[in-house]
């Protein structure tokens, strides 16, 4: 018997394995050929799109809307895999709604879009079940590159390069490549081990040499990089995790959200994975909402986000938010953590209300207590074991628009690096960018 | 509401839709049942010779074409008359013709082309009671490699001899069912008149191929490996079919013979527009054969609303109306102007009315680097694509520049005067304006 909503403290088996296995299902099923074809029917075929526009890998988007409507999804994959090579992962988790689906001008006409995100996946579904890969390498350049960090950052850029002729090496400090992929992103968004189907499928290039366990400050140098290979790429991501700063911090049962994001999508068997009954998550980007509506979905009784700003601050987007609320968590605006009380583990978090003025949050003083067996910081992550040579902005690797960094022969793209968005698909973009740069700085 | 009810050529009809000869009006089950949805009369299907009856192809009979979401635009068949007894369809058109005394019966025909054949078969029509018959000279597939159908209909000599068998031998209207497949309608349409034709139906199915079948190369609908070619309808024919109606309706010759029109009319706007132009009533096959025959309640309610709204209160108020307005290209004002317009709080800004100005027409649409798309009056010609290619209804239209003012791409103020290319300098056999 499961466990139910209401047992107190951090347990497993809260839901029975059905109903686990119903509320990790697809967020998007895929479509069927007819959904797509109904959906695909809808484009306009616009000049200059919006859409593309909006997106940071520029996808030809109506070019391979109408690939779909003339009946050759696996063109409209090779359109779409052409700009972005992890386009079947971006279908899934690019946050749309804020990007190529808000600038659709149908979005204008009727408020509701061409679903391009779906109609990706339903392209690249299609080819990627052929099991072949539609990309082949160019005569050998005799060049070696090395990336350090399997994310999509760092995957875009080998895959660029491998096909541009050059040999590359992967290097990550985990045991399997993905990155936030794989380790990341919420479970109902990457279902049947699809990161991992992808990065497989994108391996089939050639010339791509992946190695594990491998972390770039510890068992690698940038000088050792820089010596043995023609060109380095750099995809760290953000390994720290922001500090509350808030009294009761060490206590059992507050823990970073990016680690229970990561055991969960690393579960064998989530019915055996404990989650709170009162689960509090602190912060208002996407990763609050993955671990919010993951532990609602484990059978978590009560959820809450709390964001010390607004609504319209938040990082998540407004569909991210409905997604919460309509998975049963409580979204809480202007509070902010002040302690974590307890008798060793944690049992209530007090909440103080917050105003925001030019931007600074300020305390009002008025205070409240939430029951809370489980805290989440999802309060952002910090670049953290970079080389020590390199420039930094705002915190993050100095780059310039094709990936330089301030260091000659070494580039780098993804989370880590200074400017884009913190998105999968913008780290496609940059890494796939810094490639074109290094073929070209290489063969001169 | 309006009363649709409708007379051509004396015979009433509640309402002035009719089911065309087609797979649809094959049956008595099936008349009944359509009868029953309103339909105000039907021509039944095709009768041939007595005797043992054609067959069809035991393979696919239809192919079509789509539009967005699978809307089917055209059908083309390879059906030929009806496959059943000429004594079992006679029976049928008895019993059907008695109970729906209200309703218009009119039974299509296709016999060989020779009198004997016309004379035997009419009298046994004649005792049905159905009101009138149509002759079918139209089918261009099958029947008219057996020198019937389009055969006939291709040849105005025979139209007009097969229409006088048929006042001959039968007592009742004739009407003569025209084909499309040949240059100019207008020849067929007057042998029909002088033959002593009623009426005038049109038009038949259009010669067609709809589809190859890449895997099979072969024509849809592939039948054993083959397609040959087929009866094209639906939407997709309407213009073509409205442009002959017209042709007939404003021929000095024809101008006062009764037309029944068909060609993909799906709504009752369909219906209104043909009749514009100068159609008695109409017939309709491909709608009811995609949506089934309720479609006529939308055709019934929605002429009945337009003619409240226009204030006709019968079909004769309006049947014809556009005829006068139908005229040559020499004969349009030349110096009528007209810029096109953009309506920036409909504009949806997809830039399809500027890639199609930029790159198929006259360069008169600006796109902003934000977006919007304003019309260039110095260089707009009015062609009227950006309206048709702007998916949002109303948005771009068609504004007329009023006498007096300046048409900024030629730099001449608009005239009042009517002006036509008869009398255009540029044109070698210009007459001089009165």
């Amino acid at each position: 018997m499961a466990t139910s909503h209401q047992a107190s403290g951090i347990q497993a088996g809260r839901l029975a394995a059905p109903e686990i296995a119903d509320n990790f299902g697809d967020l998007h099923p895929a479509y069927d050929a007819h959904e797509a074809a109904v959906a695909a029917d809808r484009c306009y075929f616009c000049y200059d799109a919006p859409c593309m526009t909006a997106c940071p890998t520029s996808i030809d988007i109506p070019q391979f809307i109408r690939e779909i409507q003339a009946g050759h999804p696996a063109s409209a994959a090779k359109t779409i895999l052409d700009q972005n090579i992890l386009g079947g992962m971006c279908a899934r988790v690019c946050p749309t709604e804020t990007l190529c689906e808000e600038a659709c001008v149908r979005e204008a006409a009727e408020g509701k879009p061409v679903e391009i995100g779906r109609l990706q996946r339903f392209a690249t579904d299609v080819l990627m079940a052929r099991d072949e890969h539609p990309f082949s390498r160019a005569p050998s350049t005799g060049k070696k590159v090395a990336v350090a960090g399997a994310g999509p950052a760092g995957l875009s850029a080998a895959h660029r390069l491998a096909m541009l002729g050059h040999d590359v090496v992967v290097y990550d400090a985990k045991s399997k490549a993905g990155g936030l992929n794989e380790f990341g992103i919420a479970a109902y968004k990457s279902t049947e081990d699809f990161a991992a189907r992808e990065v497989d499928w994108l391996l089939k290039i050639g010339g791509i040499t992946m190695q594990y366990g491998k972390k770039l400050g510890e068992d690698l140098s940038l000088e050792t990089l820089k010596a043995d290979y023609d060109a380095v790429f750099l995809s760290i991501g953000l390994a720290g995790v922001n500090a509350l700063r808030a009294a009761g911090e060490d206590m059992d049962g507050v823990r970073d959200a990016v680690d229970f994001i990561e055991e969960l999508r690393q579960a064998d068997d989530l019915t055996k994975l404990p989650v709170g009954r009162n689960v509090v998550v602190i912060g208002g980007g996407m990763t609050a909402v993955d671990a919010a509506v993951q532990s609602k979905l484990l059978g978590a009784e009560n959820v809450t986000i709390a964001y010390r700003r607004g609504r319209d601050a938040m990082g998540a987007s407004r569909f991210e938010q409905d997604l919460a609320a309509s998975k049963g968590v409580t979204l809480m605006f202007n509070v902010m953590p002040k302690a974590i009380l307890g008798e060793g583990a944690a049992a209530e978090i007090e909440l103080e209300y917050t105003d925001v003025h030019d931007g600074r949050v300020t305390g009002t003083g008025e205070t409240l207590r939430l029951a809370a067996d489980q805290v989440y910081k999802a309060i952002g992550q910090t670049l953290e074991g970079q080389p020590a040579e390199l420039e930094l902005e705002d915190r993050k690797i100095m780059v310039d628009a094709t990936g330089r960094t301030s260091v000659a022969n070494v580039w780098a793209g993804g989370d880590c690096a200074s400017g884009g968005e913190d998105l999968t698909v913008t780290a496609v973009a940059e890494g796939r960018d810094a490639a074109m740069d290094i073929h070209s700085t290489l063969m001169g | 509401m309006a009363d649709l009810t409708t007379e051509f050529l004396g015979i009433k009809s509640p309402n002035p839709f009719w089911l065309a000869s087609a797979p649809p009006t094959d049956k008595e089950y099936n008349v009944r049942r359509a009868f029953e949805a309103g339909w105000g009369g039907v021509v039944w299907k095709t009768l041939g010779s007595e005797g043992p009856p054609v067959v069809n192809v035991n393979g696919p009979r239809y192919g079509a074409i789509f539009g967005a979401d699978r809307r089917l635009l055209g059908l083309n068949n390879i059906e030929l008359i009806t496959d059943r007894s000429l004594e079992i369809n006679l029976e049928e058109i008895t019993r059907v013709k008695k109970d729906y005394p209200d309703r218009a019966v009119i039974v299509s025909i296709m016999v060989p082309c020779e009198e004997q054949a016309w004379k035997d078969i009419l009298p046994k029509v004649e005792a049905t009671g159905a009101d009138g018959i149509e002759l079918n000279f139209g089918c261009p597939h099958g029947m008219a490699e057996r020198g019937m159908g389009a055969a006939v209909g291709q040849v105005p000599e025979y139209i007009q001899m097969v229409t006088e068998w048929c006042k001959k031998y039968y007592s009742k209207p004739v009407i003569v069912k025209l084909t499309p497949n040949i240059t100019d309608v207008r020849f067929p349409a007057r042998a029909a008149k002088n033959g002593g034709g009623d009426a005038v139906s049109l038009i038949n199915t259009i010669n067609s191929i709809v589809a190859v079948d890449l895997d099979q190369m072969a024509p849809e609908p592939t039948v054993g490996g083959k397609g040959t070619h087929g009866g094209y309808c639906g939407p997709a024919v309407k213009p073509i079919a409205m442009n002959m109606v017209a042709e007939i309706a404003r021929c000095p010759q024809t101008h006062d013979l009764p037309i029944s029109a068909i060609g993909g009319v799906t709504t009752w706007k369909d219906a209104a527009e043909f009749m514009a132009l100068g159609a008695g009533n109409v017939q309709v096959c491909t709608a009811a054969m995609t949506y089934g025959f309720n479609v006529v309640k939308e055709m019934i309610s929605g002429l009945s609303n337009w003619m409240d709204e226009k204030g006709y209160t019968s079909t004769q108020d309006f049947i014809g109306m556009a005829v006068p307005n139908v005229t040559d290209w020499q004969y349009l004002d030349l110096n009528f102007i007209a810029k096109a317009k953009i309506n920036q709080d409909d504009c949806i800004s997809c830039g399809r009315c500027f890639a199609a100005c930029e790159d198929t027409s006259h360069q008169a649409i600006e796109m902003s680097a934000d977006r919007v798309f304003t019309v260039k009056d110095d260089e707009c010609v009015a062609c009227n694509l950006c309206v048709n290619v702007c998916p949002i209804e109303g948005c771009i239209t068609m504004e007329e520049v009023p006498a007096g003012q300046l048409d900024e791409r030629t730099g001449k103020v608009v005239s009042d005067e009517y002006a036509n290319w008869t009398t255009h300098p540029n044109n070698p056999s210009a007459t001089a304006a009165e």
